[in-house]
């Protein structure tokens, strides 16, 4: 009997899935190969390379330098300095996010996601204006930080703040508070049933936050360039300098592909403990868990973390905002009524003002690119094919790890010539910032997309929906609002993308981003006020993107719970049954499929009580 | 002879070393209500889910009149499946839920509506068609799923443990309204459930699984006086089951001397005594009995007995006739209500 049984239909089944996967993969994967992986070997290449012959021997060359090694150093230890201090400032802050009401909570939850999309550029300036020589805590009391690592460190806080937030909290926000209770009821204190029941569930979104953060900072470019002075340099800052100033291609290239070794790295223990988080888990509608404070230690928790984002990130933003308005002749437009116009000294050549209209096409083109790539990429995912698909999964998220300045670089060097002659394309900058924007798509789409029942799109094909159409049919619905938040990460990151975009954006269209970084490369309190000016745009700009695609579609998933609520059993009872059925409502958000679990997006916040 | 409408042929699939379907071999004919029964873990959703095509076979056939399945996707095969829990599209109203499949396969929108219509007026939900599934309670939304699951006429339906998250009542009402619905639509029905009642009173004919594999089967009727196993007979209800030696009209048990039916086989076997061929007497006559417990079921009373050798025994009384927890009675046996089991 087990001799002779039939394995073709098993073989072919599996083959079909794997195609599948594959087949929706195949995009993205030529994406990345052209777009990162081709100009990435160039410039390892055109490192390593030279006459005829691989000089493998340099890369121990450069390791052996010791200023090198006080690079390392330095990258590695600010990097675990700077995640320390972002999950102890920010844990509270994604516990006051996820279980506490309080008004203007939605608003101030995309305010604190400002900072991560801002430019590095902008964020330097802004920190500078705060904690530099003749800047608000200079003129105020006297201290400046400009100088010290704290500067650094605080601004990476101000940095991945959401990070934490965001990944923490809306996996806390989507816990069952009635596991809480349950353990409760058994006996346990409250501060026991949080340490037994809501921390170990909790524990892997913290590593997986407290890895991302870490990726971040160790690659650390903008901030350290203006905050770091001529003696703290990342490997990032030391790729630039290498590439850019010194133009010692060989060390660079040793540098690139030390920094891509611990990005893969790092990677892989952010895979490891992704893969613990999408463990099953209870949850439920976020609106659900929240409450307004109780008791004194609540409120002051409350009182501390408000205080900590106004200091943290409002003071920041603020002084940046109030610096733009702050011309020669007092408070006015000045600044801003500069920017309509070319500069006398060629600095442009266009009006700042024109780079707004740039930035926000140039965005826009990658956020199509983005989407595109990374939808496909997460849908491919989805269908869970084994260790290669996971491979695939590690591979999308290099780009975010890897030096834009390579990625830039190795664009101008690798992209040149046939096949692949983009160099008069304008398609060159959204490109290389749609490689930084699909990632943030693929993650934020991965675990809603992971949530969707298997069985409903089962429940499709039944009913004879193609698999293409169940995607189109039951999937797209789901995931509308997180196809809207990931539009708004990737535009808001292509926006303010800098380090690949200002090698490569054309000098009649610089970028918005670029178009600051050439203003504060210039003397003169016009300049600088300008740069203010432009990049409170920015901010705006970035801030009303991530606003506008988070609300509408929220507000009406919002009325439709409002009216499940009111309406729990409607007044057309079918005939046989009034009065005898169970209502909807004794299973409130349990498995629920329109409540897809989104443990890194943000969940929709004000309950409406 | 033509072929049957649905035909499965020595169809195994396992999950790792375990066999969920062990070389299940099933017919059912058009127009046909099969009910497959059993106990969680027995095989039973996994079966619908091969007929379906979402579950890939390690062995066997799935035949749909008389045409081989393998390779032919899940949307394909023109079947539909009712799902445990429903899984109704949140994002669409109930018109649009019912609507998903007649627009899958292309049918103008009129008749859409109008077959949407329809189909609401048959399960008893006219007018829901706007609205949202949200609002639907569980009976409501078991509806839905089943006007949904009809819409597209699919040649087979099945049903995944149609009713059971509804409440006795609703349940009991629903599988009588369930039955005659599917005798007007002459549908073909394979439904899965753990509950004896809900299948008896569905199918034409009864499958009961255990561990992957078909145990027995037969129509109601026939299952039900000749459950054929142990198992079967536990699993139905039964638990006055014994070991017995029969030799002519009687059979030595653990209970004393049974009478058994005309034509039982001498030797050993099993024997189930339904609870009706207890009766019970005063002490003096037959096996003497403390009562246990007594179960109210509607007409009649379920009384647990403890007698004085053997295993616990089962008696249904009449109301009027129930004895008093802790009374001392005497049983005896019916020979008409003894069935021989097979050996297991």
């Amino acid at each position: 009997m087990e001799l002779h049984r039939p394995v073709t239909a098993r073989g072919a089944g599996h083959r079909r899935a794997t195609a599948t996967g594959l087949a929706l993969a195949a995009l993205p994967a030529a994406f990345f190969a052209a777009f990162f992986a081709y100009p990435v070997a160039s410039i390892v290449g055109r490192g390593l390379h030279e006459g005829g012959h691989w000089r493998f021997g340099r890369i121990g060359d450069v390791l052996g330098d010791g200023s090198v090694r006080h690079v390392l150093w330095f990258t590695c230890w600010q990097a675990a300095a700077s995640t320390a201090l972002t999950l102890a400032v920010a844990l509270p802050g994604a516990y006051a996010f996820a279980r506490l009401d309080f008004p203007g909570k939605r608003l101030l939850r995309a305010v604190v996601t400002v900072p991560f999309v801002l430019p590095t550029v902008v964020a330097g300036s802004a920190f500078l204006a705060l904690l530099g020589q003749g800047g608000f805590t200079d003129s105020l009391f006297g201290v400046r930080l400009d100088t010290s690592v704290w500067a650094i460190l605080i601004a990476h806080v101000f940095f991945n703040y959401a990070v934490v937030v965001r990944t923490v909290g809306g996996l806390w926000a989507q816990l069952d508070p009635r596991q809480e209770e349950a353990a409760r009821m058994l006996g346990a204190g409250r501060l026991a049933a949080w340490r037994r029941v809501t921390l170990p569930a909790l524990a892997p979104s913290v590593a997986s936050a407290g890895v991302m953060v870490f990726l971040f900072t160790f690659t650390s470019f903008g901030v350290i360039q203006i905050l770091g002075g001529p003696t703290r340099a990342t490997l990032e800052v030391e790729i630039y300098r290498e590439t850019a100033e010194i133009f010692d291609l060989p060390t660079a290239a040793v540098l690139t592909l030390l920094q891509l070794l611990a990005v893969v790295a790092i990677l892989a223990v952010h895979a490891w403990t992704a893969r613990r988080r999408e463990s099953a888990l209870r949850l439920v509608d976020p609106a659900g868990t929240a409450h307004r404070p109780r008791g004194i230690g609540e409120r002051a928790l409350l009182a501390g973390v408000l205080a900590v984002i106004a200091l943290l990130i409002l003071l920041p933003l603020g002084v940046l905002a109030a610096r733009s308005f702050d011309g020669p002749t007092g408070y006015g437009l000045t600044f801003y009524r500069a920017l309509g116009s070319t500069s006398a000294d060629g600095t442009f050549l266009v009006s700042p003002l024109h780079t707004v209209a740039n930035s926000v096409r140039y965005a826009a083109a990658a956020t199509v690119i983005a989407l595109v790539v990374g939808g496909l990429a997460a849908a491919a995912l989805t269908r869970r094919t084994g260790r290669l698909m996971r491979g695939f999964d590690g591979l999308l998220m290099l780009p975010l790890g890897t030096s834009a300045v390579t990625v830039g670089f190795g664009f101008l060097i690798s992209l040149d010539r046939p096949p692949l002659d983009l160099r008069d394309s304008w398609l060159l900058v959204p490109l290389a910032q749609a490689l930084v924007g699909a990632p943030f798509v693929v993650r934020v789409m991965l675990p809603v997309l992971r949530a969707v029942d298997q069985r409903l799109r089962e429940a499709a094909a039944v009913l004879g929906a193609s698999p293409l159409r169940v995607w189109r049919e039951v999937e797209l619905p789901l995931v509308g609002r997180a196809l809207g938040i990931a539009a708004g990460f990737a535009f808001s990151v292509s926006l303010g993308e800098f380090g690949a975009t200002v090698f490569i954006a054309r000098p009649d269209s610089p970028t918005l981003p670029v178009a600051v970084a050439r203003l504060l490369g210039r003397a003169g309190a016009m300049n600088y006020g300008q740069a203010m000016a432009l990049s409170t745009i920015l901010m705006v700009v970035c801030a009303a993107s991530l606003l506008l695609l988070e609300y509408p579609l929220s507000g009406r998933r919002r009325r439709a719970t409002g009216r499940k609520e009111v309406l729990p059993v409607a007044p057309s009872e079918g005939s046989a049954l009034a009065g005898a059925v169970p209502s909807a409502g004794e299973r409130p958000g349990a498995g629920d499929p329109e409540l897809p679990a989104t443990p890194s997006v943000p969940a929709r916040s004000e309950s409406h009580r | 002879m033509t072929d049957p409408l649905l035909r499965l042929d020595a169809v195994t699939v396992r999950f790792g070393a375990r066999a969920a379907l062990d070389a299940v071999s099933l017919d059912a004919a058009a127009h046909e209500i099969v009910c497959v029964l059993g106990p969680s873990g027995s095989g039973k959703s996994t079966l619908l889910r091969a007929v379906a095509g979402l579950q890939q076979l390690d062995g066997g056939r799935v035949l749909l009149d008389g045409a081989d399945q393998d390779g032919v996707p899940a949307h394909r095969r023109g079947v539909g499946l009712m799902f445990q829990d429903h899984q109704l599209f949140p994002q669409r109203d109930v018109g649009g839920n019912v609507a998903f499949g007649p627009r899958m396969h292309k049918m103008p929108r009129d008749a859409r509506d109008r077959r949407t219509a329809e189909l609401l007026d048959l399960v008893g939900l006219p007018g829901a068609s706007a609205r949202p599934v949200a609002t639907l309670s569980g009976g409501e939304q078991q509806r839905v799923a089943l006007a949904r699951a009809l819409a597209p006429e699919p040649r087979l339906l099945m049903l995944d443990e149609p009713l059971g998250q509804l409440d006795r009542s609703l349940r009991e009402r629903l599988v009588v309204e369930l039955r005659r619905l599917f005798g007007t639509l002459g549908t073909t029905v394979l439904a899965v459930t753990h509950d004896q009642g809900e299948a008896f009173a569905l199918a034409d004919r009864v499958v009961v699984m255990r561990d992957g594999r078909i145990e027995r089967s037969g129509t109601p009727l026939e299952v039900w006086q000749k459950p054929g196993s142990a198992f079967v007979a536990r699993f139905l209800g039964f638990d006055n089951i014994t070991a017995a030696t029969v030799n002519g009209a009687v059979a030595d048990t653990a209970w004393g001397t049974l009478p058994v039916p005309a034509g039982t086989p001498e030797g050993e076997h099993q024997l189930l005594v339904r609870p009706s061929g207890v009766r019970l007497g005063p002490p003096g006559g037959g096996l003497r009995c403390e009562v246990v417990s007594r179960t109210f079921r509607g007409g009649h009373v379920g009384v647990l007995l403890r007698p004085e050798r053997g295993p616990d025994l089962e008696a249904e009384c009449v109301l009027r006739e129930t004895p008093e927890e802790g009374a001392v009675v005497g049983a005896g046996f019916a020979a008409e209500d003894v069935v021989v089991l097979d050996r297991e």
